[in-house]
């Protein structure tokens, strides 16, 4: 049984003065595994090799990276969707600085989710028991509440990388309507009101990068258009 | 030891899962200076993968419902191991505590009426077990744990919570009158070892799934409060009690929620047969978790079992159709597409009993302080110290769990813990300082694996201890073959002891905290299967050949493991509910 | 909000509509003159100074060179705060843009209203 030849970026900042890629051959012995389980085995043959994992099953969003070229969750990913001609390359997302080998800085991007304000706000005083909500109402949010801030979105999308400071990015945006588009919400105008610069919204240009990475399926790209219609029928 | 940095706060929560958020919640409001220590960025804590809901009397899908009905439910469930004035406070402030987190934002489905609905889970009656199944458990699809997790970390930066994350706890830091003062903690960024100062250390890390080889549990499950506590000398509660979910999926123990079985799904053996109706015939697939999984392995080993090697049984959802499917249960479609490579609209789902979740942990009253044991076996509070969560055993779930009880118990008794310790600190409990030897007593453990120059590696070792368990510990138990565990887990105590860490390295050096983690590891497997050796019966999802039944006689207690001697020594269960009629032990039937 | 000087409407949404409507008086322009240039095929001088001797012709070419100024100022403002990080080279290219917009403007107001 021939090995899979696996290449990873690695990079230790206290002894490495450059990133680089080294070579692993990995003993699938034929099974279809999951990219994580592949890199279980690298670290058993380098106990040195950093990444980030938890939950093993898609939905904790812990190793997200970029896995021959594509952005995605290593834990659900098996190597028949990822691996041609006997050769895997995994490397840390794009765009976010590298803190060591495949674990990358996430400050810049959880700042941008923390900047649309994530949590519901309504200033009515609440009822004894739940605010109502009608099962149509509450349809508007799948899609939108699922995210799992992996970060294979925001760091496959160029405008992101070019602006990470300015642009929102797909999954801020996607948890900016969530909130916009939650029945319960009572703080439209406010949210509206710090978005309509030319950056925070409108730097998406519509790539689509982030809808044919994201793991779980969502579809950031519709929930920034529905954010600049919310907009312009506000505005106009 | 004298450059080392140090931090200070009133109170500092170990763990940012459910029970971690709500306790931070509650102080981050009051303004007291709360930190919140977590080794993943919370939103990847364990609480994001349960799937089924929230289980709670709010009287949506049966307007009679009654908190009185859940407490039976959870005391006939924990196979009366439970305690009751617990249990009681847990069921009756449930309703607060979930429709709170409704407010937060909490996206749950709905009813038509525009209540949150509710679902059908195991061990759920009306009227005390006499009117029939109830359906009590509230779901956000079955996605709530993620949903109650996410809505938490939210409310949180709303109200200015100081997160560390990813910093790992090493050990607690005891005063001279034994009080706990602290933590001595890592960035894992940096690999900087701080002393973290605070008045109140709460103990939220979770459960240890990770000490068996198959586990639904995440890889960061590796029981480190309980580890720390351990190593600190406090008891442990109840340890034997694993639970052994019924749905895990066959070779990726993955899991299922219950509430497939809620919305109508059910197991088959190999011949296709509805076996569950043999074994409980009301409940059938709803019955409690024990008397299900049991039931399964039962099947396996009568050779009823499906597959080549007939080592595991189908859970048959297709009949449900593609609407419910799509409708309720989202996740466990891409799940099973995933890991079984079943689409369940088509075929049913590989599934096997697979360890689940620790009913045991630092035993503590409702307001989560931890308990220990004087000489003269009364209840003691330590100073300084709490746990909620999983982590803690309060004990609301007895000898076994009920669906949907988990998350309740980390908002209820996470809520709980953040209340009682804001009323401490507006009372002004001051603890001694901790002396330098106090703090590099518990700086020994990280200095031995900075140290150590050769040995045994991390992954083997683990290996091993992950095989004893499953092999010793599993659903059915008996004497010879736990005997023969606990020798082995003693033996590899010492191998553990002198194990080699090759990366020594600062920055994110995820090989030092997967040796810290292992030394946690070591320290619930000892007290598992010390526990599950000692107490000499069956019992909820303690099953012994050798003992088959139940011993009220005898063993109507807590176990209570104390490290220094390694000895089993008993507590009483709490019979005393305040508002109700305590629940009699009865014969447990479903 | 991200605040910002140098972009047009000072506003991404402004920015944006403007876009769009700019792009669809282009492109109704261009249809406009594909369709005239190949519906006349003998073109002479006399016959294409005769059409932009009308006044409408004057106006709606008007209107396409300004839309065509503020599709290309919003245009190339977004591509120079995409890839020009340095301040300094920002401002003075995005000065030379305007500029250069600005005279082809003017230009184009002095061919259809001069001579």
């Amino acid at each position: 049984m021939s090995k899979l030849q696996v290449s990873l970026y690695r990079y230790n900042p206290e002894t490495d003065s450059a990133p680089y890629m080294q070579e692993f051959q990995v003993d699938t012995q034929g099974r279809d595994l999951m990219v994580l389980d592949v890199l279980h085995l690298a670290k058993e043959q380098d106990n040195g090799l950093a990444y980030r994992r938890s939950c093993r099953e898609g939905v904790c969003g812990s190793d997200g990276m970029n896995m021959n070229g594509k952005n995605g969750l290593a834990c659900i990913t098996p190597l028949s969707e990822v691996v041609k001609g006997n050769e895997l390359t995994l490397r840390p997302l794009p765009g976010l600085p590298v803190i060591r080998d495949l674990v990358v800085d996430m400050g810049l991007f959880y700042k941008q989710y923390e900047r649309i304000q994530p949590y519901l706000q309504n200033n009515e005083p609440a009822p004894a028991i739940e605010r109502l909500q009608s099962p149509e109402e509450r349809d508007k949010l799948d899609g939108l509440y699922e995210c799992i801030l992996c970060a294979c979105c925001s760091t496959a999308c160029p405008s992101f990388w070019w602006n990470p400071e300015k642009f929102v990015g797909p999954a801020g945006l996607l948890q900016s309507y969530r909130f916009l588009a939650d029945s319960r919400d009572t703080a439209t105008r406010e949210r509206l009101a710090e978005l309509e610069d030319p950056f925070s919204v409108f730097r998406c240009r519509g790539i689509m990068n982030c809808v044919a990475v994201c793991p779980k399926g969502l579809n950031p790209t519709r929930a920034i258009g529905k954010i600049r219609e919310m907009l312009l029928a506000n505005a106009t | 030891m004298s450059t080392m940095r140090s931090l200070s706060f009133d109170a500092i929560i170990i763990g940012g899962g459910g029970a971690g958020l709500r306790a931070a919640l509650e102080l981050a409001k009051s303004g007291k200076k709360t930190a919140v220590l977590s080794k993943v960025f919370p939103t990847r804590s364990h609480t994001v993968s349960a799937q089924g809901g929230i289980t709670c009397a709010i009287a949506a899908a049966d307007p009679d419902d009654d908190w009185r009905w859940h407490m039976y439910d959870t005391v006939k469930g924990g196979d009366y191991i439970a305690d009751q004035d617990a249990s009681e406070y847990m069921c009756s402030e449930g309703p607060k505590a979930v429709f709170e987190l409704e407010h937060m934002g909490l996206p749950f489905s709905r009813f038509d009426n525009g209540r949150i609905y509710q679902r059908p889970f195991g061990g759920q009656s009306k009227d005390f077990g006499k009117g029939g199944q109830a359906a009590r458990t509230c779901a956000a699809a079955d996605r709530t744990g993620h949903a109650l997790l996410h809505t938490l970390y939210q409310n949180n930066l709303k109200n200015n919570t100081t997160f560390l994350n990813e910093w790992y706890a090493v050990d607690l830091v005891k005063n001279a009158n034994g009080d706990v003062v602290g933590c001595i903690a890592m960035d894992i960024e940096t690999g900087e070892v701080v002393h973290v100062k605070s008045k109140a250390t709460v103990i939220a890390t979770g459960g240890a799934g990770r000490i068996f080889a198959s586990t639904t549990n995440a890889l960061i499950n590796t029981g480190d409060g309980i580890g720390m506590a351990l190593r600190a000398g406090f008891p442990m509660q109840d340890m034997e009690m694993w639970q052994f979910h019924p749905t895990g999926i066959y070779g990726a123990g993955t899991l299922v929620t219950e509430g497939c079985r809620g919305e109508g799904g059910y197991l088959i053996n190999k011949d296709g047969e509805r076996f569950m109706e043999r074994y409980a015939p009301n409940a059938k697939d709803l019955a409690g978790r024990d008397v299900v999984a049991r039931s399964m392995v039962m099947e396996i080993l009568e050779g009823r079992g499906c597959g080549e090697k007939g080592d595991h049984v189908f859970l048959k959802l297709d009949h449900l159709g593609e609407e419910v499917l799509g409708k309720r249960l989202p996740g466990i479609v891409e799940l099973s597409k995933t890991f079984a490579h079943v689409d369940p609209a088509q075929d049913p789902i590989p599934v096997v009993p697979t360890c689940h979740y620790m009913m045991g942990g630092i035993p503590t009253n409702v307001h989560g302080q931890a308990i220990m044991q004087d000489a003269e076996g009364n209840d003691q509070i330590v100073g300084g110290l709490f746990a909620c969560g999983e982590a803690a055993c309060v004990s609301v779930h007895g000898a076994n769990r009920l669906g949907g009880n988990s998350l309740l118990d980390l908002v209820v008794f996470g809520r709980a813990a953040g209340m009682f310790i804001e009323g401490a600190l507006n009372e002004g409990i001051e603890y001694l300082d901790a002396s330098s030897s106090d703090v590099e007593s518990a700086m020994k453990r990280i200095t031995r694996w900075n140290e150590s120059e050769s040995g045994e590696t991390v992954p083997e070792l683990k290996r091993e201890l992950q095989d004893i368990m499953q092999t010793s510990f599993g659903v059915f138990r008996e004497e010879k073959n736990m005997v023969e565990g606990v020798e082995r887990l003693d033996q590899l105590r010492g191998r553990i002891a002198s194990a080699y860490l090759p990366d020594k390295s600062n920055a994110f050096n995820t090989a030092r905290v997967e040796a810290l983690e292992l030394d946690n590891l070591m320290e619930v497997a000892e007290a598992t299967a010390i526990a599950a050796l000692e107490r000499k019966e069956s019992r909820g999802a303690h099953s012994r050949y050798d003992y088959p039944d139940r011993d009220d006689a005898n063993w109507l207690k807590h176990s209570l493991y104390f490290p220094a001697d390694k000895r089993l020594g008993k507590r009483d269960v709490n019979f005393a509910p305040k508002t109700v009629d305590m629940f009699e032990p009865k014969v447990r039937t479903y | 909000m991200v605040t910002n000087i140098t972009n047009l409407g000072r506003s991404g949404l402004s920015d944006w509509l403007l876009q769009r409507v700019s792009a669809v008086i282009l492109a109704l322009y261009t249809l406009f003159m594909v369709g005239y240039l190949l519906l006349s095929p003998g073109l002479d001088y006399a016959a294409w100074s005769g059409l932009f001797a009308h006044t409408w012709m004057r106006i709606f070419s008007l209107l396409a060179f300004i839309s065509l100024a503020a599709h290309a100022w919003i245009g190339l403002w977004t591509v120079t705060t995409d890839y020009l990080k340095p301040t300094g080279i920002r401002i003075a290219v995005q000065l030379i843009i305007i500029l250069a917009i600005f005279v082809f403007l003017v230009w184009g107001i002095t061919v259809l209203w001069g001579a």
